[in-house]
Parts: C-alpha cells; structure tokens; sequence
C-alpha cells in the first residue's frame, strides 16, 4: 500500500424524468476540500439541464452549490472531475475546527437514534479505556453483526432499522457506528466521499464512513464496511450529522413525473 | 377603586384620585354619559368588524378567526415611565442580537460559564443551520415584542422576549385610528405621542438591513402563510402600509441566485423578506419537507448573502423560557450594563436550592415547563387545589428539570368601561422594537391587552382579553 496516492476522479450523476420538471433545484456537496493530508490539484462540476444557483460554506464547512433545473427538462447531468493528492494519515483528520460546538455530534438525528437494537450492539462496549482502540473493536463488532450487502430493500433507513435487517452498506454501517458512538458519548459524524477500489476503475458508487473524536487525535475515520481507516486511496468530500447532512446531491421538485438515476463513478491511481 | 386594593391601579394608584397622566381624561369621563360612552364603544366594534379586522396573539395560532374585544378606556404612559420603559428595551433588543451573534458563532457566554451548554445543547431552538451565519448588520431579530407586566408605580417587570415574529401591532394601529375616529376631543386635549408612522419606520428599518446585494432602493416583502393564517390580516394590512409587495411561498422562486417574486412584470428580485411563517416552515429544502408554506432553497440563498430574512430563523434560541431567566446575565455580558428592565425573579428547579424553596412555596407560585408554551403543564400555585398541588409536587420531584417557578404577579389594573361605569381590569403591554444597523427604534406605544373578566389574571385573547389602545404622553 502506497501512503501517498494521485487520484484520478470522474463522477457523473444522470438524472431522467419521464415528464418534463416545471421547476426544481438540487443541493450538491461534491467539492473535497484540500487539508492536511488531501490537496485537491483541479476539481470542476458541470451540470447540464441545470444552472448553479450560489454556492456557501455550510456550518460543517462543506461547499455547498445550489442548482436549478432549467424549465421543462427532462434531463439533467451533474458530472464532477478532478485530480487529489492524497496521503495515509491512518484515518486521523484532526482537531475539531469551526464553530460548530462537539456536543452537536453528539445529538442523535432521526436516523441516527439508538434504540434497543443499537444499544444491544454496544452493550459490552464502555467508554473508559483506550478510545480509539474500542472504536475500532466497534467497528469491527458492528461488521460482524451487520454484514455487508448490497440486497437492502430501502435506502436511507435508519440505525435501528439496520441492526433488525442485519445487512447492509456502507451508508447504514455508517449510521450505526454513529449511532453507537453517540450512545457512548462519543462525537461522531457521517463523511461522504470516494474510494478508489483496488481491483477496478469503475467503481460502484461514492462511499461513506464514519468520523468519531477521540481526546488525543480530533476526529478519526472508520470505514466500518472495510474494517479499516481511511487510508491513501480515500477522498473525503463533505461531512455532516448523518447521511442527510452529507449527500452528495440532495433536491426538491415540482411535478409528478417519475426519476431514474444513473450513477458513473471512475476513481484512478494517476 | 376600593375593589382590589391589593393591586396597583395606573389610573387611580391605591388612592381614589386619579393620577397625574390620567387627571384630564378622568375629567373628561365624568362629563360624559355612560350610556352614551357604552354606545359609542358598539361603534368601535362595528367599525373593527368593518375594516375585519382578526387576528390572534403569537403562540394561539390554533384559534379560529374572531374579533378580538377593545376597550374604549385608554391606557397611559408617563414621557417619564415611558423614557426609561424605552431605554430599558432598547438595552435588551441589543443584548439579544448580540447573544444570537454569538450563539451562533463562538458561544463567549457559554466559554465563560455565564450559561450552561446545556441550556444551549438541549435546546430545539437552536438551529445548526445557522451557525456560522452573520446577517446584515449582525440583526438577527429585526422586530421584537417585549412582553411588560407592572406592579407598583414604579415597577415594571419583563415577562418575555418575543424575538420570533410578535403579532399585535396592526391591533396598535387600528387602536389608535379608532380612538382618533370617535374620540377627537381627547387627543386636541392630551398630547399624545404618534404610532401611525410604525409602518413607514418597519420599511425603513428593514430597508436598512438589505443584502450587500442590493445597491439601491431595497425591495421588500412580506411572506405569509396565506389566508387561513390567524394573522393574514395583519401580514396584509403591514404589506398595504408598507407599500410591498404581499407573497406567498408558491409566488417565490430562485431566480440568477436571488429569491424571486412572480409579478406583472416577470421575475423580481427580493432583497429583504419580512416573514411571517415560522422556521419550521420556511424552507422545505432545509427544514421541514412537508412544508407547502415556505420557499425552498431560500436558506440557501440567504446564507450565500442574497437575501436578509426578517426576522432570521433561530431566533427562538432568545427568546425560550429557560434562556429568559438568564436574560440579566445576557445583558451584563453583552451590553457592560446592569438590566434596565428587571426579569420576573425565576427559579430554575434544576438547582437543588431553587427547587427546595419551589417545594416549600409551591402554593404561592406560577410553575411552568421549561419547553412548553400556550399554557399547557403550567400550575397556577393560588388558584389549585390541594390535589393538584400534591400531583404537581410529585412531578416537579420526579423531574426538577423541567421546570422553572415564578412569583404569582400583582398585574397592575386599567378600568375598563363597564355597565355601570369605570371597572379595574388586568393589564400588560407589548411594545414594538425595530432594530436596523442604524439602532434600536421603539414606536411609542403598544399593545395593551387586558382581562375583562373581573379578578382575571389572564390577559389572552382566548381566555376573554381585550386590548386598549396605549397612549404615551409628551413631555
């Protein structure tokens, strides 16, 4: 493994509408941000079908632009590309910056709630000890648990819906180590971003994990769904409370007619 | 005014001569016929039914549309109580949008142990959307009602901060031209300070907090629920007054990174929005998604700096009843300044000595939960009986928390006119406070709400209140 890696980044989001959209917007958070261990060389968004609206810095410090569909289409495509420095930091990203207080992280959000299932995932888990060490034991607990699974029956299910189906991906293991962390007391939050998988370069779809913060190192990464850290071959693109705070592309429209969504994703070592 | 000699009377003092501000007018009354005066109140009824006037008090927006009952007696003010009523809002309205800035920023209060985090961290007022979020000006609330209850000649006490969206100024308004309309003689008699010019000052003050967007002659408007809103015909009567532009969600659309509204001509831009639909509703992007009410991406814009919203959402963070009973320590903290104003003397039951005294008290105080409103899992220590008092003793115990104890208030009376003449009511007073870049201005006046049923301590519209119109006489 390589601890410093260029990737290579092509990310197009399609959207088909079988009737046209009177009127509609999107918010995208698909702009990774350079620190300390990524440098983001060159990175553009084109949206065809659509204008952007503005951009902001939201309270998690993600880029955020807003993008309006132009009237009566019936297509849009949001393609992102980009080239990112990236070096293994073994997950560490660092002290807690901004002015969002810690204790939010420790505020359950409705997917993120511990009931009985999550609390009974955790219940021989304590908070002394080695932190660090016991949120990887999480980690790895919740894996073993919840297997993962590409055959869920619903996206965005909540924390607690995960555990009783038992299975999951990437986003619903996320949701669960936060969930847990916070039923611990510990500040954990969702990250949205890309892996570069090692035996291909199509890749499936962007990826998620969790961030949790620990006394001595901030906030540290855990990819439950690969039972690791984010290492070199990760881009850490946006973060927030849970999935909803964090997707990649989040919008309302006008109309009824029905979407499909096509995603193509290529992450390549340059 | 033997009636309730316990309570202080701000026409009659705890004497039977009327006091100073009240002299002339008392001179007034006793050459007109009750009868006469009682006919002439019909009238004022009529004519509030003619203009349709209805609405309803923030935090009863569940109520059907009615006539809210006025009362022809007014209320007065001294230039004297009204010059420190005046400086002591103007002190408070400050200190708010200070704390709002730095709630939403670094927190220095919470820093420096002033307010514990968990009054901020518990607190569903506290909106993370807005963290980071500076406004024009650093105004956070642009209109504030003030909530005053008297006791004694001169005591004066806050009873809340309404920093959301306060209602009840278009009853000020309609108050006054009423009196004008039918008592002429009065106001060429007294020297009465003016409120009409409140809708002119609202433009300007919100004018004053445009976007760095706007260049010139700031476009404004008001956003409303729509019709079955209790207030709709507030939100239209400030829209016609102001001269702007009446909106609804549906209207709006975001148009070259602008909030924009459909008119005759195409899409205009809008640089300020007095809203009057609450955070919740605002925007079903980044709030509640089942709203049909709000304007989605309108946060968006807002937090790019292409639209100020008045007043801006999380607000409500200032207004709580657990942050009131910090509200001197909010002032000191900000302003440098001991509070003009005084707090109702609040115990908070977390604080295991504030709770003993509540315990041992308890049939003496008002006992209210921390989050609630309207009323609700509130006791009224006089007015229980003895098994209400024991079931809320055990709640209070159970979860100390959640509660805060208050003194029961001797409201101070205005008379009213009753069948058979002058009758002491129970009053408040909700001035209006608008805050710009450019200060703090206070429309010289208010809403007075009073209980017509005699003895009542409750004011509300729902429980049989009326309203007065508010004189504050010139030096």
């Amino acid at each position: 493994m390589n601890n410093k890696m260029k990737l290579k980044i092509s990310h197009t989001t399609s959207y088909h509408y079988d009737k046209p959209v009177p009127y509609a917007l999107q918010q995208l958070r698909l702009r990774p941000k350079s620190r300390p261990n990524q440098a983001v060389l060159a990175w553009d968004i084109n949206i065809a079908g659509g204008r952007r609206q503005v951009s902001f810095e939201d309270e998690h410090a993600n880029t955020v632009d807003l993008i309006s569909f132009e009237p009566g289409v019936q297509d849009i495509t949001v393609h992102c590309e980009g080239e990112v420095d990236v070096s293994d930091n073994a997950g560490v990203t660092g002290k807690h910056l901004g002015f969002v207080p810690l204790w939010l992280f420790e505020r359950s959000t409705p997917l993120t709630v511990a009931g009985p299932n999550v609390r009974g995932l955790v219940s021989e888990f304590d908070k002394p000890k080695d932190t660090l060490e016991m949120l990887h034991e999480l980690s790895a607990h919740i894996l073993e648990k919840v297997p993962y699974s590409t055959d869920q029956t619903s996206s965005e299910l909540t924390a607690e819906q995960v555990v009783e189906a038992g299975h999951g991906v990437c986003q619903d293991h996320a949701h669960v180590f936060i969930a847990a962390a916070r039923s611990l007391g510990i500040p954990a939050r969702y990250v949205s971003g890309y892996l570069m998988m090692d035996d291909r370069v199509s890749q499936d779809a962007s990826h998620a994990w969790a961030e949790a913060h620990t006394p001595g190192l901030g906030w540290v990464g855990f990819d439950i769904s690969n039972g690791i850290s984010p290492d070199a071959r990760y881009v850490r693109v946006a973060t927030g409370l849970d999935y909803l705070g964090a997707a990649p592309v989040s919008g309302m429209r006008y109309g009824h007619g029905t979407e499909n969504m096509l995603v193509k994703l290529q992450v390549e070592q340059q | 005014m033997a009636e309730s000699p316990k309570f202080y009377d701000e026409m009659y003092g705890h004497g039977d001569a009327a006091r100073v501000p009240y002299s002339d007018y008392a001179k007034w009354f006793s050459g007109e016929e009750v009868g006469n005066l009682r006919r002439k109140s019909s009238q004022a009824e009529a004519l509030f039914r003619l203009t349709g006037i209805t609405f309803n008090v923030y935090g009863m927006e569940e109520e059907t549309e009615r006539l809210i009952p006025f009362d022809i007696v007014p209320r007065i003010i001294t230039a004297k109580e009204w010059a420190m009523l005046e400086k002591g809002i103007d002190q408070r309205v400050r200190a708010i949008n200070s704390f709002l800035h730095d709630i939403y920023h670094r927190q220095e209060i919470v820093r420096a142990g002033r307010i514990p985090e968990e009054m901020i961290a518990k607190n569903d007022a506290f909106l993370p959307q807005m963290i980071g979020v500076a406004p024009p000006g650093n105004i956070y609330t642009h209109i504030v009602g003030t909530d005053l209850v008297r006791t004694g000649e001169n005591e004066f006490y806050v009873l809340e901060d309404n920093a959301r969206t306060p209602s009840g100024v278009s009853y000020m308004l309609e108050n006054r031209e009423t009196m004008l309309h039918m008592f002429p003689e009065l106001f060429s008699r007294n020297k009465v300070r003016r409120v009409s010019h409140y809708p002119r000052s609202l433009r300007r003050s919100l004018s004053a907090c445009a976007p760095p967007v706007c260049l010139e002659n700031p476009v404004v408007a008001v956003l409303t629920p729509g019709i079955h809103n209790s207030a709709y015909y507030e939100h239209a009567f400030l829209a016609d007054q102001m001269g702007v532009e009446l909106v609804e969600g549906q209207d709006l659309r975001v148009i070259d990174g602008r909030v924009a509204m459909r008119t005759t001509k195409g899409y205009e831009p809008i640089d300020v929005l007095y809203r009057r639909v609450d955070d919740e509703f605002l925007d079903p992007m980044n709030f509640n998604p089942d709203s049909v009410l709000g304007v989605p991406g309108i946060l968006d814009v807002y937090r790019a700096g292409g639209i100020t919203i008045a007043n801006a959402p999380g607000t409500g963070i200032a207004d709580d009843k657990a942050i009131y009973s910090y509200m001197p320590e909010i002032v000191e903290f900000y302003t440098g300044e001991k509070a003009i104003l005084k707090n109702v003397p609040t115990w908070r039951c977390s604080e295991p000595e504030a709770l003993q005294y509540v315990l041992d008290n308890l049939p003496e105080l008002v006992v209210k939960e921390v989050h609630g409103s309207g009323g609700y899992g509130m006791l009224v220590g006089p007015a229980a009986s003895k098994k209400e008092l024991a079931a809320f003793r055990a709640k209070l115990e159970a979860k100390p928390g959640n509660y805060i104890a208050q003194p029961t208030l001797s409201l101070s009376t205005v008379p009213i006119l009753a069948k058979s003449g002058l009758a002491p009511r129970h009053v408040d007073l909700r001035p209006f406070a608008l805050a710009s870049p450019k200060g703090v201005e206070i429309i010289p006046g208010g809403l007075t709400r009073v209980a017509l049923k005699k003895g009542s301590l409750v004011v509300n519209s729902s429980q049989g209140g009326g309203t007065k119109d508010t004189w504050v006489l010139e030096d």
